[in-house]
């Protein structure tokens, strides 16, 4: 691992199959991964409902929701940690310093994103298709999944936001997750590490596997994009 | 309608497989040991826990982290033992009953290391209270880990030694772990005090090398402390126990003995007496 | 002019009595009175800003009158089935067939019969080769025929229509004024807003002439483009500008 070009070593590195990459690799993906799909499940309705819906104290929810997107993640991390902690309220389940506490900690960094994007995008498509939806006896509730079906594609780009902070961000996994290795050791957490270890190429090429995981889930994404596209103006 | 009554069990369904998908790995037993950066980085765990996991058939999860946190994750009951270096601190945190009792393990070193150049002109000093009293004379940049880690204990209680109040522009407190203080004093050419171990597998060393070693006063035990099961009912006291037991008994104290780093040992057991460079 | 006689069926579809509808303190429907019978089609015209628009939304539904009530009633029980075309239609992200088969889901349609009888509308309308295309890259007539073909897949029993050609060509023109016949014959009732007079006159089985926020009159459509009861609508036939009460000191009803 002394190769000094980081870039050859990124590739050497994928190319040896190392077994404790992909780990890293495949376990960085699935918490993250199920990150964005828990944080979208919550995330594209409750956007949608608060686009959609008025009731006191909607501009302070706005507010918060946008504020939130800036959470910093070892803020988040740290909230995680004291709920699953044994001493903390959800001590009983054991889940602090597993996958699962990282993808606590993720959902929490991502939804801010995912919700707060999906309000603008479908108040900005109900102002648009509200008449028309009226019309045709559909109530604010039943027009939820209307509109983000036909908001798909700006709200693909707001789940990949999400993606590329879950996928990106160290403090928060680091904190519940423990960093153990071949538990919840995931990309960022190895990079840092690698960093304080001083081995700053290898640190570098991990980065850049990183950023071509990142780049492949992005190109999925646009080439569905694409396809879907088919069917919208 | 339908499909949002049904969000929240679909949430909970995924947050389900999310977590036996963790189970997956926590079918096995398993240990969590709370330990400190500078023993994780040297590589130890990973040649010491895999003899131990084929005695015992009992893994060890190694979450590591400075000795201060290590503590708060003690004093939480989030992990089953502890293992990690300042003694004042070990022994208050078993009185406190967080622990059972404290066992010494093993010890290294810490050494100072500085620029190759030596503006202070440390080299050759016969004390570390000298070398420390130089560096503030001459207000040579020392780069302080400032992060209550064990190590950053360990400098405090050395400064006050040496009796001075580190102070001003040349004293950085970074706040960081092992490795980025040594990263970033690499950068500055500061002078840092860093435990041998983490000193020989760091890889950044740049323009700097140890400019003095040996004082008795950097010595450097670990301890190692089994949570109190009487205090946190959750932890897996009898896990934990065996691990300790293994450390410093035989089998664990000839496996620490053998760890070298380019032909050098980076830990000494407690049984075998002092380190030769530390007499 | 196909008329049919008006004043013999006593059975209204839709009556509004005293509907006004005021928003940040303008008074912009006034004390609406108005009742519509199943048949026929009733054109709604009057200058801009007489509230043409207005009244169809609050008779569709889509707004709540400030005060007054509105009645719907089919066969003298059952609430009217309504659909809605609009000036500039609404099609959702999604294929022509997709955008009818969405309207038969809001209303009810059980799944396994949407799309025959979504493509069965986009048929009666020439949009089958279309049905695949997604909506929004229609050009406008298409566009337009699409959302009557939306509207004729709900069935309705009055269909609204809110200036629906007044952004297209003549021959999109033609195409929905003959769409909208097709719905005539069938038996629903159209109520449509247009600013066109010659389509008014093509379309026209009643008038209901609106300014300034008041239905002025409401007068059968051989009768009004020949002698109009009120002064305003004599003056509007001649292409003159209406000026509201206030700002004129003609008298808008009394005929001289």
């Amino acid at each position: 691992m002394n190769s000094h070009d980081p870039f050859t070593l990124a590739l050497s590195l994928i190319l040896s199959g190392d077994p404790g990459l992909f780990g890293i690799i495949q376990l960085s993906l699935q918490v993250s991964l199920s990150a964005v799909l828990v944080a979208s499940l919550i995330g594209l309705p409750l956007g949608a409902a608060i686009a959609l819906f008025r009731f006191p104290g909607r501009g302070l929810v706005i507010t918060l929701l946008n504020a939130l997107m800036g959470l910093p993640p070892v803020v988040a991390g740290l909230l995680v940690y004291l709920s699953l902690s044994r001493a903390g309220p959800l001590g009983q389940f054991g889940l602090l310093f597993t996958p699962t506490a990282m993808v606590i900690a993720q959902t929490l960094l991502v939804l801010p994103i995912i919700a707060a994007l999906t309000r603008q995008a479908i108040e900005d498509l109900w102002e648009e298709y509200r008449e028309q939806l009226q019309s045709m006896g559909s109530g604010r509730v039943r027009a939820i999944p209307t509109l983000l079906w036909d908001a798909r594609i700006t709200l693909t780009t707001a789940v990949l936001a999400g993606f590329g902070r879950a996928s990106a961000e160290v403090g928060a996994v680091l904190i519940v997750g423990g960093n153990i290795e071949g538990v919840t050791r995931v990309m960022t957490t190895a990079i840092a590490l690698e960093t304080s270890k001083g081995d700053l190429p290898l640190a570098l090429a991990l980065g850049l596997v990183l950023l071509a995981l990142v780049a492949a889930v992005n190109a999925v994404a646009y080439l569905l994009g694409q396809a879907s596209r088919r069917h919208m103006q | 309608m339908r499909c949002f009554r049904r969000l929240p069990s679909i949430a909970a369904l995924i947050l389900l497989v999310a977590a036996t998908s963790a189970q997956v790995t926590a079918d096995t037993t398993f240990i969590t040991l709370a330990s400190t950066t500078s023993t994780d980085q040297s590589g130890l765990f990973r040649h010491l826990t895999p003899k131990f996991t084929e005695r015992t058939g009992i893994e060890v999860r190694v979450v590591a982290v400075g000795t201060g946190q290590a503590f708060a994750i003690g004093r939480r009951g989030d992990a089953d033992a502890l293992l990690v270096h300042h003694r004042a601190g070990e022994d208050e945190f078993v009185a406190a009953g967080y622990g059972t009792e404290r066992r010494d393990v093993m010890y290294n070193d810490f050494v100072l290391v500085g620029p190759r150049s030596d503006p202070a002109g440390v080299t050759g000093t016969q004390s570390i209270q000298d070398a420390l009293a130089r560096i503030a004379e001459s207000e040579s940049a020392f780069a302080s880990r400032g992060d209550d880690s064990g190590t950053h204990r360990k400098e405090l209680q050395l400064w006050a030694m040496a009796d001075i109040a580190p102070a001003g522009r040349w004293y950085r407190q970074l706040g960081s772990g092992m490795g980025p203080t040594l990263n970033t004093a690499a950068a500055m050419d500061a002078y840092v005090l860093t435990d041998r171990g983490t000193w020989l597998s760091f890889g950044n060393r740049q323009n700097l090398i140890i400019v003095f070693e040996g004082d008795e006063s950097l010595f450097n035990p670990y301890g190692s402390i089994p949570l109190n099961p009487e205090r946190f009912e959750w932890v897996k006291a009898d896990l934990a126990q065996q691990w300790h037991e293994w450390l410093v008994g035989e089998e664990g104290q000839a496996a620490i003995a053998e760890y070298h780093i380019d032909g050098e040992p980076l830990f000494f057991p407690m049984n075998t007496g002092a380190p030769s460079r530390v007499e | 002019m196909s008329g049919l006689p008006l004043a013999s069926v006593p059975d209204p579809v839709l009556e509004l009595r005293n509907v006004s509808f005021m928003r940040s303190g303008k008074v912009l429907l006034d004390h609406g009175n108005l009742m519509l019978t199943q048949q026929g089609r009733t054109i709604i015209i009057g200058p801009n800003g007489a509230g043409k628009s207005l009244l169809m939304r609050l008779a569709h539904g889509l707004l709540e009158p400030s005060s007054g009530t509105i009645v719907c009633r089919h066969n003298g029980s059952g609430t009217p089935r309504q659909a809605m075309v609009f000036q500039r239609p609404v099609l959702l992200r999604r294929s022509s067939l997709a955008n009818v088969t969405h309207a038969l889901a809001l209303r009810g349609v059980p799944r396994r019969i949407r799309r025959n009888q979504a493509e069965q509308a986009l048929a009666r309308f020439g949009l089958t080769h279309l049905a695949q295309r997604p909506a929004r890259i229609l050009s406008g007539g298409e566009q337009q025929r699409l959302a009557l073909a939306r509207a004729w897949a709900l069935e309705p029993d009055i269909l609204f229509l809110d200036e629906p050609s007044s952004a297209l060509d003549p021959a999109a023109t033609k195409a929905v004024e003959d769409a909208v016949n097709v719905f005539f014959r069938k038996g629903t009732k159209i109520v449509m807003t247009t600013h066109d007079l010659g389509q008014a006159r093509r379309l026209a089985d009643e008038v209901v002439f609106m300014c300034c926020g008041r239905i002025l009159e409401r007068t059968p459509a051989a009768t009004f483009f020949d002698t109009p009861t009120t002064v305003a609508a004599a003056a509007f036939l001649r292409g003159e500008l209406v000026l509201a009460p206030w700002e004129s000191p003609t008298p808008l009803t009394t005929n001289g």
